[in-house]
């Protein structure tokens, strides 16, 4: 094995730092004293306080999170569907525009997909609220967690539903007691994926939320357009260590799960 | 007609005989270790200019670090490798007289197979119109000339080979090493390609250097055998003579079947010996013996299988003869091995050619038969 | 049956929250601006029967479109996003190759690891992300202090709200994007395809040019688009870092409806931007499928 040339390892470096610093500062400025973000005046934890006792952001912060977690199950239900559809439906009428419209949100830019969802709501009569946060952030939600589960049914061993089948389950029977549990990381991956991507979503949700629902990249936009403001570090730190600890203890897992499973798999 | 090591003749190509011949390859020392894994253990070696040398040894005995210190990946840690008498410790693998033939072939997949093999030309300062007419040179080599415009992918596995071939052969380099070269190939392709190489290697005149697995490849291939075990050359030689004169008990083991009898040895003669395996039984005769061994030391018997003679009465001009009971048949087709008990459990292999059909087999399973050979058949092993 | 239900599920569900609205985006795109909510007429009298069909049909006309054409902001955006797009894509290909390449080139168990460390960003907030480079760009800012302190500058560089903060700004956000195919490109390239480069007389630089670089072509065409294909589109990042100075069509869209409440032209500057978008997106999805072919 050779060892990491020095050409390698500094472009690492380089690379990580570049990804990295920006974050690093931005929580680092959060236990900034001053009010100005550029200039360090000492350690303190004064705008965590300040952000737990403005009523806006939490507000947002719960529509959010509600609006995350409906979207995402009810997206990986239709995504799983969907995937399975499209792996293992065979042949139907219009499978082509079927894929077509899985894979087409994915790569379309944001302001086209919150315009047109915006001009529906509005042609049938549907006030915008909570309720349209949700079905936008489902409908592309749903097409990358049928991309992720579609990719692992790909990769699945068709035979092992055939046995189950022959061994006497129900079609369904068979989905629920073999196909799911083994495709279940890449459900779970592609409702994690869908939870971020609406947490994250600005264009899609100004476009679709009404006045009395903000989410909170919205609240964020208006805020960080006018300026740098420490309360928005804290509230960006946050964020980012609830994703950086949710990310890293899922990976733990399934890397767990998989070591696991290759021990049981040796030892038998 | 007696089993002895054939000697070299005047005329016959055999330059490690020569004390005057300079050696194109020296090993001097050379030992490479892998953090605390010692891969090669102060090994010396020379190859001559126009051998097929062919190192031997089960996977992990070092054999392919060699070959990636001569082709310049790996350096010795210790010792020192020249190759046409320049020391090639500090000349990287681009610039050194040698090509290499890998194992996985690595044929470049985005190029077609002319373009793989002036890969190595495009390289060097040869004229264009000169690469041309080396390729179609090269292609005709190999018989590839209706490939020339597909890419790697598009060729069966055997053509693969020979643009592999082709292209390391194309540079016309002063060494060739050949990575197991034939290991992805079944076993009747193997056969024919084993001789279009050592048709090719005389065409050539290159020095060529096989790393193998396959005793039966390095054995039909090669000039010399190298036999290796965990780092170190247990014996160097042309194949008859690892085959009939294996000088330790590895060797004798490692190349081809051979039947082991422990025992004690008692000078008789010049180059004769006794040795004694069991209590109560007539010891083994040995003649032509070139160890020299003290009395009473321990020694192996070690006798080849086809050597042996299986009859059903005890043969009069044979000076050894062993009483045993057959307990298994194996039939082959063109020959019959027979495992033979000998009284107190020694189980020794014979291998008899089936002249006559098998209606007409002699022995059968549980029949005691003479097993019998002759004084020279086989050689005594001290380690 | 139950395959049916299966099938219509999300099939419906994709026609009514994709389809349609995109087919009502076009229409609106045709229509002309009123100023009552909704700010566009005509409607689709489904009532009138096939009379009313032909009444829709006949008001609809191409103003919008030649709107765009009369007025150079538009012609001017597009340009300049496509500008911008394809620049800051050859850079981040130019940032990520490296990256990639030490990450395929690094020892096995640290693989996993630094993959992780390359997706963890992607996983965190784009807003946010792009938000840390306001007070690491401004006037006052840490990268000015910093550039001032060792004595590089004496006056503050403008770099807040002019194009190379969108430049920073897209290079930062999608490197990821560009990371990812360049390295299972590198990573699943055969050692000995390199040896062999070197033995038949290639320098270390030559067999990289020759054979690493020709063999990541996938990755690197995968990775293009996927960073080409949204940044033509991106709004935030121009928003926040750019300024007034950074013309890109999504931000025109974005004030077009806003700010200016113009439906009509908004539905048919989207209408535009994914005609644009339409070559791209089919050659990538080419690719991919060529790729899956060469894999399986």
């Amino acid at each position: 094995m050779r060892r990491i040339s020095w050409f390698n390892a500094t472009s690492l470096t380089l690379g990580f730092a570049f990804l990295y610093m920006p974050m690093v500062i931005l929580v680092v400025y959060s236990f900034n004293e001053s009010k100005l973000v550029t200039v360090w005046a000492g350690f303190s934890t004064k705008w965590y306080g300040e952000l737990f006792r403005n009523e806006a952001f939490l507000d947002a912060a719960w529509v959010t999170i509600r609006v995350a977690v409906v979207s995402s199950t009810l997206a990986t239900i239709l995504g799983t569907a969907a995937a399975y559809v499209l792996v293992r439906g065979g042949r139907f009428f219009g499978k082509t525009l079927f894929s077509g419209m899985i894979y087409a949100p994915l790569v379309m830019p944001d302001v086209i997909l919150g315009l047109s969802l915006l001009l529906l709501f509005i042609a049938v009569g549907l006030d915008r609220g909570m309720l349209t946060i949700i079905l936008a952030h489902t409908t592309f939600s749903m097409c990358y967690v049928a991309v992720v589960v579609s990719s692992r049914l790909v990769s699945f061993d068709r035979s092992l539903e055939e046995a189950a089948l022959d061994l006497g389950c129900t079609p369904f029977d068979a989905f629920r007691s073999v196909t799911l549990p083994i495709i279940a990381p890449a459900v779970i991956s592609g409702w994690l994926l869908g939870f971020t991507l609406s947490l994250d979503d600005l264009v899609i949700a100004s476009f679709t939320s009404g006045p009395s629902s903000t989410t909170l990249p919205i609240k964020i936009f208006s805020a960080v357009r006018l300026g740098v403001s420490p309360e928005i570090n804290a509230l960006s730190s946050i964020l980012i260590g609830l994703v950086t600890i949710g990310v890293i203890s899922f990976s733990i897992t399934t890397k767990r799960a998989a070591v696991r499973r290759r021990l049981e798999e040796n030892a038998t | 007609m007696a089993d002895t090591t054939p000697m070299p003749h005047e005329g016959i190509f055999a330059p490690w005989d020569d004390p005057d011949a300079v050696p194109l390859i020296r090993f001097r020392n050379v030992t490479k270790r892998f953090g605390d894994f010692t891969a090669i253990d102060d090994l010396t070696l020379d190859i001559y200019e126009r051998e097929f040398f062919a190192l031997l040894g089960p996977s992990g005995c070092g054999k392919t670090t060699m070959m990636r210190m001569l082709a310049g990946f790996e350096t010795p840690t210790e010792g020192v490798i020249e190759i046409g008498g320049r020391d090639m410790a500090r000349v990287p693998p681009n610039q050194r007289p040698v090509n290499m033939m890998f194992q996985s072939y690595a044929l470049f997949p985005h190029l077609s197979v002319y373009d793989n093999i002036a890969f190595g030309l495009k390289r060097s300062d040869m004229p264009k119109d000169q690469i041309a007419d080396r390729v179609a040179e090269m292609l005709r080599l190999t018989r590839l000339e209706k490939f020339a415009k597909r890419k790697p992918h598009m060729i069966s596995g055997g053509q693969r080979q020979r643009v592999a071939l082709a292209r390391s052969l194309a540079k016309a380099p002063k060494l060739l090493l050949l990575d197991e070269p034939l290991g992805a190939l079944d076993k009747k392709l193997r056969e024919e390609t084993q001789f279009e190489l050592m048709d090719i290697q005389e065409k050539t005149g290159t020095t060529f250097v096989i790393v193998t697995h396959d005793q039966e490849e390095a054995m039909t291939v090669a000039t010399r055998v190298a036999v290796m075990d965990a780092g170190r050359i247990e014996q160097v030689d042309t194949p008859p003579a690892i085959y009939e004169g294996p000088k330790t008990v590895y060797v004798a083991d490692f190349i081809g079947d051979v039947n082991l009898i422990e025992g004690t040895a008692t000078k008789t003669g010049e180059h004769a010996y006794d040795v004694a395996y069991a209590a109560g039984r007539d010891p083994i005769k040995v003649s032509e013996c070139m160890a020299e061994v003290a009395d009473g030391s321990a020694v192996t018997f070690a006798i080849r299988p086809e050597k042996l003679l299986v009859t059903r009465e005890r043969p009069e001009d044979r000076p050894n003869a062993l009483e045993g009971t057959i307990i298994d048949i194996g039939y082959l087709g063109n020959l019959s091995t027979y495992h033979v008990e000998l009284p107190g459990g020694q189980m020794v292999k014979a291998t008899m050619t089936n002249a006559s059909r098998i209606s007409r087999r002699d022995f059968t399973w549980e029949d005691k038969v003479w097993v019998s050979f002759r004084a020279s058949a086989g050689v005594v092993l001290t380690e | 049956m139950k395959r049916i239900a299966l099938i219509l599920l999300p099939y419906s569900w994709l026609v009514a929250l994709f389809l349609v609205p995109f087919l009502i985006v076009i229409k609106i795109s045709l229509s002309d601006i009123a100023l009552a909510i909704p700010p566009y007429t005509p409607n689709l009298d489904l009532s009138a029967g096939w009379q009313g069909f032909k009444d829709f049909i006949s008001q609809l006309d191409f103003d919008n479109f030649v709107f765009l054409t009369t007025d150079d902001l538009y012609w001017k955006a597009y340009l300049s996003s496509l500008r911008i797009a394809v620049v800051s894509t050859l850079i981040t290909l130019l940032v990520a190759y490296p990256i990639a390449y030490g990450m395929a080139r690094a020892p096995e168990e640290w693989r996993p690891t630094l993959m992780m460390l390359v997706i963890l960003p992607f996983w965190s907030s784009f807003l946010i992300r792009v938000y840390s480079w306001k007070a690491i760009l401004a006037n006052e800012g840490l990268l000015n202090q910093l550039l001032i302190a060792i004595g590089v500058i004496d006056e503050p560089l403008l770099i807040l709200n002019t194009p190379t903060a969108v430049y920073i700004g897209i290079v930062y956000t999608y490197l990821p994007f560009m990371v990812l195919p360049l390295y299972s490109t590198l990573e699943k390239l055969d050692a000995s395809l390199l040896e062999a480069a070197e033995d038949l007389g290639c320098t270390r630089f030559q067999a990289f040019w020759l054979v690493t670089f020709p063999l990541s072509r996938n990755g690197i065409i995968a990775g293009c688009f996927l960073v080409f294909i949204p940044v033509m589109g991106e709004f935030v990042i121009p928003a926040l870092l750019g300024g007034s100075q950074t013309l890109m069509i999504g931000k025109v869209l974005w004030e077009e409806f806003f700010s200016n409440r113009d439906w009509p032209v908004a539905s048919a500057v989207a209408v535009i931007l994914l005609a644009l978008l339409v070559i791209p997106i089919v050659l990538f999805q080419r690719n991919e499928e060529k790729q899956r072919e060469a894999e399986g």
